[in-house]
């Protein structure tokens, strides 16, 4: 096989002494995330990954896809390996990229020669090549300023390199280099951007739901189920916890003021899920919560939701008008699903008129009037685990 | 569910039905040995042939019409969108108004809002405060422009049986032109019904609404009416309906058919006391207000049920083993226009519930349903 994919790391090139360390995450993650599309051989050298498929009819292509998708890469292209002659190279330059010189108008040649025992020099390789392509495709001309196409050789120890077209990569840090956190998931369109969000930053994101039948149906958690799936084009797979929520929702109701009635559910659903962060070894959750966006996402009310939460709580949302959020949801296509119209838990028994501006002594006196702690615990005995992957 | 092994009561026939061994039978036969292609020239295709038009004959005689007047589809949905715009497509001087009900179904009342997005004028006759429909506020509604009139036979989800036999008498002394769809879904087979005796200029029916399964419908055009196609291509179903004729499910419609016909009165009957039974159970209970119009068909009921949303109570019903359905199951979560259309209150109409009943209906899956819902008033938290 000729063709590879040639991958440029992103932030973590800029790493110091720790940089090697997640170059082998990065590698480990781009292994798994293509380890069902046959075997490959993947080495690093100078910032740059080199995935070389071992068989002819690699769905290269797919890979490329995929790898698109992963945190921590700066940029990615299909490139050609060939012997390191200026024959060789020529001739293969001529051929690899004839689906794409005959399409545009301007292009330049970029050397690279990292081999420094390749008798030609950089800027002659350049205008050797140029030459050689100018003659034969006619409707090209050099600009070196603003080409349509940059046509790249790498004179590399092992061999040529060449290339034309770069794709943007997912950016970010590989997933695994910063830790592991819980993402409270709802169904909405917030918390899927969330977790990418986490998940960019080289976090191990998990997620938790908390359901509700009969106030909640199986389609409200096939929704969550789906976005879960979708996210994992971006994080691999998501450890997914779901927890039986109904009898606490119901005593919250009967029990409680009815305009606190959200502010105490979601400090239930974070001891909740703190306890099983703590217990699975993750070191913070995650909400899709955005300043002033509903009642319960007022200054005051999160206040009152953090005063359970002995982690830090990540809300990379918190500064985002809802257009934002909805550009990302559409980007990482979990949006269509999100505004399926499934009543969540969250939604089930809202007040008409919340509290925005709660009192934290009110909430801890009315959760006083119930002792919460043994369907809590019920709760997390009750918590149901499932691995979900990309749905291919 | 003894049929098929599930132990659960299924109550919601109007949705779907599960498929009969007859109708079961007939498609694997002809999935697996007649497989041949309707137009292939040798005896293969010859034998699936005979197989559509033997299912064509059937099902015409149980329509009371001619067969080469009937044609396969792939669903009522398809059906109605053949009859309302291949009509109006072929027949551009009847007229620029067209007239239905506001308690159509969707396949109907989708057509309509696209044909009056395309210059016609829609009219959507309000039932009459007891919920039904005159043949008089046809006679009233059509004039010399109305092209069309579609009216359904029964309705989905209140069981209002409409007296379509007169609103066509009607119509036709109004302006014997227009032309007259009805979408008999909820009631062909089921029904005593003909349409020797109705004269519709046409009617769609559907496969899986009554024991074979989903994916076959078939529409019936009177002799001298003019239908345009929607699809282009091999000319099957006199290029009605081109596409290769689906052998298997037309051949499985037939033969439930066959099946259910026969024994059409005894079911009814059945409907009769298991209804009945329901409306005393119901009564029982005194959160819940029957929403069906007296005078309906007795296998779809609708009621509310006072302080628990629709989904909710269903799926607490579904924790019963108990199946029904919030309205009618091609609207999931939407307001019921039908409910609207009869007036119903927004919290009647957030609490509906449908039960309908079909051939495997038993007195105990009433009172299975009567029991969980008195369960379930006592547990659940009322949020309306």
């Amino acid at each position: 096989m000729r063709e590879l994919l040639l991958i440029k790391d992103g932030e973590i090139a800029l790493k110091g002494l720790n940089k090697s360390t997640f170059e082998n995450i990065l590698i480990k993650n781009i292994r798994r995330r293509i380890e069902d599309l046959g075997k490959v051989t993947v080495q690093k050298a100078q910032s740059t990954i080199y995935v070389k498929p071992a068989a002819d009819d690699y769905d290269i292509d797919e890979a490329l896809e995929r790898l698109k998708k992963v945190f921590g890469i700066a940029a990615l292209s299909k490139a050609r390996m060939t012997e390191k002659s200026f024959e060789k190279i020529a001739e293969e330059a001529v051929e690899y990229l004839s689906d794409l010189l005959p399409f545009v108008h301007t292009f330049k040649v970029e050397a690279k020669r990292a081999d420094k025992t390749f008798p030609m020099t950089s800027p002659e390789l350049c205008a050797q090549l140029g030459g050689v392509l100018l003659s034969r495709y006619h409707n090209l001309k050099v600009n070196v300023q603003n080409p349509d196409v940059v046509v790249t050789v790498e004179i590399r120890d092992f061999g040529a390199y060449i290339h034309a077209k770069k794709h943007e990569g997912a950016g970010g840090m590989p997933i695994g280099s910063s830790g592991k956190a819980l993402l409270l998931i709802s169904g909405g369109i917030d918390s899927p951007v969330a977790g990418y969000m986490m998940a960019k930053r080289g976090i191990e994101v998990s997620a938790i739901h908390f359901i509700s039948p009969p106030y909640t149906s199986d389609r409200a958690l096939q929704k969550v189920e789906t976005l879960c799936e979708k996210m994992c084009d971006y994080m691999g797979r998501i450890q997914f916890y779901i927890v039986p929520f109904t009898e606490i929702q119901e005593e919250i109701r009967r029990n409680c003021p009815e305009e606190l009635f959200t502010l105490i559910m979601r400090r239930m659903m974070m001891r909740i899920a703190l306890r099983v962060a703590k217990e699975n070894g993750m070191q913070a959750l995650i909400t899709g919560e955005s300043v002033g966006q509903v009642a319960s996402q007022t200054i005051g009310a999160l206040a009152c939701t953090d005063a359970v939460c002995d982690m830090p709580v990540f809300r990379p949302l918190i500064g985002m008008d809802k257009n934002e959020i909805i550009v990302v949801s559409r980007k990482i296509d979990t949006f269509e699903t999100s505004i399926q119209p499934y009543e969540d838990c969250c939604t089930v028994f809202t007040p008409k008129h919340p509290k925005t501006k709660p009192q934290l002594s009110q909430i801890l006196e009315a959760e006083m009037s119930y002792d919460f702690d043994p369907l809590l615990e019920k709760a997390i005995t009750g918590i149901q685990l499932k691995t979900i992957y990309a749905n291919r | 569910m003894e049929w098929n092994g599930l132990t659960e009561s299924y109550l919601d026939y109007s949705a779907t039905t599960p498929v009969c061994g007859a109708a079961a039978e007939a498609c694997v036969t002809a999935m697996k040995r007649d497989f041949g292609n309707p137009s292939s020239l040798y005896r293969l295709g010859m034998e699936a042939e005979n197989i559509v038009s033997a299912a064509r004959r059937v099902l015409a005689k149980a329509l009371g019409c001619e067969e080469q007047c009937l044609f396969f589809t792939g669903s009522a949905t398809e059906s109605n969108n053949i009859a309302i715009f291949g009509s109006l497509a072929a027949n551009p001087r009847k007229g620029k108004k067209i007239i239905t009900t506001a308690v159509e179904h969707a396949a109907v009342l989708g057509p309509f809002t696209e044909l009056q997005k395309r210059g016609y004028e829609t009219v959507y006759l309000m039932p009459a405060e007891t919920g039904n429909y005159t043949a008089q506020q046809f006679f009233d509604a059509v004039d010399d422009h109305t092209a069309l009139v579609s009216v359904m036979l029964v309705n989905n989800e209140v069981g209002t049986r409409h007296p379509v036999e007169e609103i066509i008498r009607a119509v036709r002394r109004k302006n014997p032109d227009t032309l007259i769809h009805i979408d008999a879904v909820q009631g062909a087979f089921k029904l005593p019904f003909s349409i020797r005796t109705a004269t519709p200029d046409l009617l769609s029916v559907s496969g899986h609404k009554i024991y074979a399964p989903k994916g076959v419908g078939a529409l019936y055009i009177k002799k001298g009416v003019k239908v345009s196609p929607l699809l282009f291509g091999g000319g099957q179903e006199k290029e009605v309906r081109p596409g290769t004729e689906s052998v298997p499910l037309i051949a499985a419609f037939a033969a439930a058919v066959e099946w259910y016909l026969p024994q059409q009165k005894e079911f009814l009957a059945g409907y009769e006391a298991l209804h009945a039974g329901l409306l005393e159970r119901l009564a029982e209970i005194p959160e819940v207000s029957v929403n069906s119009p007296a005078g309906g068909v007795p296998y779809i009921t609708n009621f509310s049920v006072q302080g628990i949303r629709s989904e909710i109570m269903l799926h607490f019903l579904e924790s019963r083993g108990v199946f029904v359905s919030s309205g009618s199951a091609c609207a999931k979560g939407a307001k019921s226009h039908v409910l609207d259309a009869l007036g119903l209150s927004d919290g009647r109409a957030d609490t509906a519930l449908r039960v309908s009943f079909g051939a495997y209906t038993e007195r105990k899956d009433i009172d299975r349903l009567a029991d969980s819902l008195k369960e379930g008033l006592s547990s659940l938290i009322r949020t309306n």
